[in-house]
This record gives C-alpha cells, sequence and structure tokens, in this order.
C-alpha cells in the first residue's frame, strides 16, 4: 500500500498533472507501468523530452513518441490508444484547456481500453472531468548529496474518490523507487 | 532414345533495345543517341539509324559525336529501365512458348519445341514475332536453329533459318565472332586464317583445344548441337493484386468491407504460401462513373493475418465517397517484406502486433513518420545522443550509455544575463528571480569538429547543474570562447 492516496494513478482513468515537475511525474508513473509508454506531443513545442534524463525512470525504448500537429488531433490519437489497451499509459501534452466533451470521451476511451491517461497541463486548465489532478514542483534540498538531489513537492489538488494531499517525495535513480520523505504539511 | 521432337531454339537479339525503349515512350524525329557516363566522360550507349548513317557509333565520346552532328538530340541511358523492359518483353514471349529466358543484356532465348504449331508453323510464328515486335517500335534480329549457340549465331550474323539437322550447312560461312566468342579469340583465330564456322569444323581439334583452351571447341559443339546447352526460363515473381467485379454497384460500408474481406483472404494465403507479409497495401474502389477511389494502408510491421488487417481498412474505407456505386474492388500489396513463420509462443498475448496495429492506426491519422521512438547515439552533445526514428521502420534499442545525469527536459538553450566562469549567485529566468544554492560542475563538452553545427558555432561548453533556493534545478552552460551563460535544461 503506497503511502500517497491515488498514486499509482487509478487504472482506467485519466488524470492531470501540472506544474513545472509535471512531465516527472509522469516518468514515475511510467516506471511503475509495465509496457509501452504512447507520449504525445504537438510537434511545433520547442522543448522536449531527454531520453538520457528519462533513462533515470524508465528504459527509453519502451517509450513510442507520436508528434501531432494541433491539440485536436493529439486528443484522437489520445483516445485512439486508451480505446486500443493495448499500451498501459498514455501521457498526452496539452496546450489548451479541454472542454466537456473532449474530457469525458477521454474518460470513456480509458474505460474501454482499462489504460491509463494522463494529460500534463499547463496551470489552471484543468477540466472537470479528470479523476485526479496532481501539481509537482521542486523543492530545495540541501541535505543531499551534490548533483543527487530529486526532492518535489507532490500537491494532489483534485481528487474525485478520496482526499486531497500534499507529500514531498524523492526519486531513487539506483533503485528506480520513489520514496515520501514526509507528509508535507499545508 | 526418343527422337520424335528436335529441339528448336528462337534467339532474338534487339540491337538498338536501349534507344528503341526511349524512343518508344517519347518519339523524336532525326539522330538520336542515348548517353551513358563512363570512366568520367559521357559516351553513346546506344542510337538510333538516323545517327549511325551520319557516322556515329557506339562507345564514341558524346562531345565528338556532337562535333560531327550538331542536331543530334540526346538523352540519359537508364540500363535498370533497359533490364526491366527485358524483363517485360521476356513475359510477352511466354505467349508462344513456356521456356523464355534472358540472353546477355539485350536478347531474348525461345525452347519453342513443340510449341510452334499452336502460332502455325514455324514460319508463321517468326513472322508473327516480327510484326508485333515492329508495330512495337523495337528492331529485332531473328534466329532459329537448333541449338542456341546456332540460334544465336544467326540472330548476331544475318539472321536466317537453320533447318533440323543441317546447323553446318547455314552456320558454315558465319564468322567464327558467330560463336560467343571472346574478342581476343576471334583476332587470334582469324590470324590463323581460321575465318568461318566452316573452316573451324574442319580443322584438327587437338591443336585448336590446346592453343585456346576448351571454350572454344565447347562453344563449336554447343552450336552444332553435339553437346547439350539448357535454357533457364525465369520464375514468374509473385503478383500480390486481386480484383473482383460485382454485378450491381454497392455502396454500404458494411458491403464494401465483406468484399475487402473476401480479397484479404485470398491475399493473406498467398502471402502465407510465400512467406511474405504486405507493409503498403492499396485497395482501389471503381465507381460505377469509372472513377477509382484508393484506399492506402500503410502497416507499421509486416502482416498477413486477414482477421488484423480488415479493421485497419474500416476509417479509410469510411471515408470514401462511394458516389453512384462501387461496382470493383481491386486489393493489391503494394509493398511486400519477407515474413518467416514463427512459432507462437504461449505465453500471454501477443502484445508486440497488438501495439504495431495501433501505430498503424495512430499512423493513418497523423502519418507513420510522425510515430516515434528514441534511439541511443554515440555522441556527447546532448542534442546529438539520441536519434529520433520512425516506430515502424525500427526496432527499439537497448544500450543507453549515460555516464553524468542528464536533464529530463531539454529546450533551446535561453540566454541569461550573468558573466564570469562561476555560475551567478543570482539570475533572472523565464521571468523569475532565483537565488543560487548549490552548482555542480563544470562538465566541458567541446563541440564536434566534423560536424557543422550552427549552435555550437560559440565554441565549447562548460556544463553546470544548479539548484536554486527556490528549488527548480536548472542545466546550465557557458560558453568560455564567446562568454555568455545559457540555460538549456530542467531536471526532476
Amino acid at each position: 500500500m503506497s503511502p500517497i492516496t491515488a498514486f499509482p494513478l487509478r487504472p482506467a482513468r485519466v488524470h492531470e498533472a501540472c506544474g513545472p515537475l509535471a512531465a516527472a511525474l509522469a516518468a514515475v508513473s511510467a516506471a511503475q507501468s509495465g509496457g509501452q509508454i504512447l507520449w504525445l506531443r504537438e510537434a511545433w513545442r520547442p522543448e522536449s523530452i531527454n531520453p538520457a534524463g528519462l533513462a533515470a525512470y524508465v528504459d527509453p525504448s519502451r517509450l513510442l513518441l507520436a508528434r501531432t500537429g494541433n491539440q485536436t488531433e493529439t486528443l484522437a490519437v489520445a483516445e485512439e490508444g486508451l480505446r486500443d489497451g493495448s499500451v498501459p499509459l498514455v501521457v498526452l501534452e496539452l496546450t489548451a484547456p479541454l472542454g466537456l466533451t473532449a474530457g469525458r470521451r477521454l474518460q470513456l476511451a480509458a474505460q474501454a481500453g482499462q489504460g491509463t491517461g494522463l494529460c500534463l497541463i499547463p496551470e489552471g486548465m484543468g477540466s472537470p472531468a479528470a479523476e485526479t489532478r496532481w501539481h509537482c514542483s521542486p523543492l530545495p534540498d540541501p541535505g543531499s548529496a551534490a548533483g543527487d538531489s530529486t526532492l518535489q513537492r507532490w500537491r494532489l489538488i483534485k481528487n474525485k474518490s478520496g482526499t486531497l494531499g500534499v507529500w514531498d517525495v524523492r526519486w531513487s535513480p539506483s533503485a528506480r523507487r520513489l520514496t515520501v520523505v514526509s507528509a508535507a504539511r499545508e | 532414345m526418343f527422337d520424335g521432337a528436335r529441339r528448336r531454339v528462337v534467339s532474338l537479339w534487339f540491337p538498338r533495345l536501349a534507344s528503341d525503349r526511349a524512343l518508344r515512350a517519347r518519339p523524336v524525329a532525326g539522330p538520336f543517341a542515348l548517353t551513358l557516363r563512363a570512366d568520367n566522360t559521357n559516351r553513346i550507349h546506344c542510337l538510333n539509324p538516323e545517327a549511325e548513317r551520319r557516322g556515329l557509333y557506339r562507345g564514341m565520346a558524346f562531345s565528338d559525336a556532337r562535333a560531327y552532328c550538331p542536331e543530334l538530340l540526346s538523352r540519359l541511358a537508364d540500363p535498370m529501365a533497359d533490364r526491366r523492359f527485358l524483363t517485360g518483353l521476356r513475359r510477352w514471349a511466354t505467349r508462344y512458348c513456356p521456356w523464355v529466358g534472358i540472353e546477355g543484356d539485350d536478347g531474348l532465348v525461345l525452347d519453342i519445341t513443340g510449341a510452334a504449331h499452336l502460332a502455325g508453323g514455324e514460319e508463321a510464328m517468326l513472322g508473327d514475332l516480327r510484326q508485333r515486335l515492329c508495330r512495337g517500335g523495337l528492331t529485332v534480329r531473328i534466329g532459329l536453329g537448333d541449338t542456341r549457340g546456332a540460334a544465336w549465331a544467326l540472330a548476331h550474323h544475318g539472321e536466317g533459318v537453320a533447318p533440323p539437322g543441317e546447323a553446318l550447312a547455314v552456320l558454315g560461312p558465319l564468322p567464327v565472332a558467330g560463336l560467343r566468342l571472346d574478342a581476343d579469340s576471334v583476332t587470334a583465330l582469324q590470324r590463323l586464317g581460321l575465318r568461318t564456322i566452316a573452316q573451324l569444323a574442319a580443322a584438327a581439334r587437338a591443336p585448336l583445344a590446346r592453343r585456346f583452351g576448351p571454350g572454344l571447341l565447347m562453344r563449336l559443339d554447343q552450336a552444332l548441337g553435339t553437346q547439350p546447352e539448357e535454357i533457364s526460363p525465369q520464375a514468374e515473381p509473385p503478383h500480390y493484386g486481386l480484383r473482383m467485379n460485382l454485378p450491381e454497384p454497392i455502396g454500404l460500408q458494411a458491403d464494401v468491407m465483406a468484399g475487402t474481406a473476401r480479397l484479404l483472404a485470398r491475399l493473406c494465403d498467398k502471402l502465407n504460401r510465400q512467406e511474405t507479409g504486405a507493409r503498403v497495401l492499396c485497395l482501389t474502389l471503381r465507381r460505377i462513373d469509372s472513377q477509382s477511389r484508393h484506399v492506402e494502408l500503410r502497416l507499421a510491421r509486416p502482416m498477413r493475418d486477414p482477421a488484423r488487417i480488415l479493421p485497419l481498412f474500416a476509417r479509410g474505407i469510411d471515408e470514401v465517397d462511394a458516389g453512384f456505386g462501387i461496382d470493383q474492388l481491386r486489393l493489391e500489396a503494394t509493398q511486400v517484406e519477407p515474413l518467416p513463420v514463427e512459432q507462437i509462443s504461449h505465453a500471454g498475448p501477443d502484445r508486440q502486433g497488438r501495439v504495431a496495429d495501433l501505430i498503424t492506426r495512430i499512423g493513418a491519422r497523423i502519418g507513420l513518420e510522425n510515430v516515434q521512438r528514441f534511439l541511443p547515439a554515440d555522441s556527447h552533445i546532448p542534442e546529438r545522443s539520441f536519434i529520433i526514428a520512425p516506430a515502424a521502420f525500427s526496432r527499439p534499442e537497448t544500450g543507453w550509455n549515460i555516464p553524468c545525469p542528464r536533464p529530463l527536459i531539454i529546450f533551446p538553450p535561453e540566454a541569461i544575463a550573468a558573466s564570469g566562469p562561476r555560475p551567478p549567485r543570482h539570475f533572472r529566468w523565464r521571468r523569475m528571480r532565483l537565488t543560487t544554492l548549490r552548482a555542480t560542475g563544470p562538465e566541458r563538452i567541446a563541440p564536434e569538429w566534423w560536424l557543422d553545427d550552427e549552435n555550437w558555432r560559440s565554441g565549447m561548453r562548460d556544463y553546470w547543474r544548479l539548484e536554486t533556493t527556490e528549488g527548480r534545478r536548472l542545466w546550465l552552460f557557458h560558453t568560455p570562447q564567446n562568454p555568455g551563460w545559457f540555460v538549456q535544461g530542467e531536471f526532476p
């Protein structure tokens, strides 16, 4: 039993993550899922995920990237991937807020395929259909060895079936394990 | 021994195959030549009779030819296309007999034993051959004899027919070059005074064998029929195209899918027999207003399982406008790859296959080359330490060698205001005021001089991992040769 409620992410649902380290939450979820991961992003975005950095979480060869032209394509491909069920985790990088219909369609697709969806959204653009919403930000970590600090604060800011909470977590690249440092207070 | 039917062989020689093919496609009037670049000069590869009358010849330098004949028109030769054309002619020639082989670069050989009477006798068959080839715009020389050698000699040196059993009488006056000998042997034989095949056949064999080796006498015996020579017909390459004509036009999506399913079952049978898998499939739907609609399906990996391919067609067929109805379906595997039979694993369902199907479906929507995966690359430059390759045309590779921690997110370098070789104490980045808590580094990376990369023109880089009191962990670099500080990535 994980000390974090609602993590690992509930399967067959679509979740949301925002904040500077939303990609880290996606990487941790990828590390905890088996099989291939479908990662969708729009082709025009300048920043990209770095496989050398991702290797600390998950083998980059498990990643399938899809470069889409716009958000509509991203959503269509995500729905296809979730409904198919052959990939246990679909990560979408969104740039615009999701409408009610789009969010609900993603949930239905995830339910049909029993896969997990994770939308990486800009801050404050959450959709009402999301199962959970996380805010991930880094924390300074003077206590750890230099170059080794991975301390971050995960705030569960929306949860459809459970309570909210805040946790300070640390990822160990060698053990590939998430440790909860302490239940942070807010 | 059975001696009921003597072998009869036809040899066709197309002396101007390349130029005839080019002129068939686009006829021109006047002298014409095809040029081929060899030994760093353009030389004439093939030319038409008009150009030959002006004194041009094969192998002549093209600049000389143009000086002799300024109105010469020319095109580039395409030996591969000529070869394909000859292969097509070979296929066409099977209308006369089943045994047709290719002879060199510009000839065909037909074993018409027992097939001549079907075309009304040898005379009628040769007339028909010549007439059809001439109508197609091809110059042809035809020889008919008991053996491949005799037919070749007649085709290349004054056409003719050698009646059964009288090869020597007809071949006798022909020059020795008609025996498919190399140029040196021909010259040496002429110096000995043996100019014709009759003279060669009458000469003593033992001295000839000692002087020229067994090859010369083998060619002579093959031409005269005392030594057998086979004709190897080429196997037809398998054709992966099927069609279905419908008595009444159809328009419902379910009907088209049902028709496709029938075609697909037959196509997959064929693929199964050849142990190949389809990579690209093209479904052509002909409507009754004689327009066609094409549905192309590019698969993420070679497949031949009809039950799995059929659902992948659903999206493409859904988009087709059936108009007043569709009366012909045509399914062709336009790209085929070998797919050996594999042992079916009992350990769980085939997840890789399902992922490949998913890639196909996503690829149909956003383009198959936009579904990608990361492959490791051998470079210290952060942007080049990996390759992004289309997932459908690459295999996942492991072996990521990461000596130093790397950021999870990278972006094009963003300049910050700072100076000096040490990381700044305070700086602004993306409108945030950040204070350095701890800096780890530097890690010096030099540009790869063998690759000219515009982003690395500023020289080597000293990379630092900066932890800030605000929490953000950034990847900065300093360019000592062109002083400046940049942020390039973010650590989790």
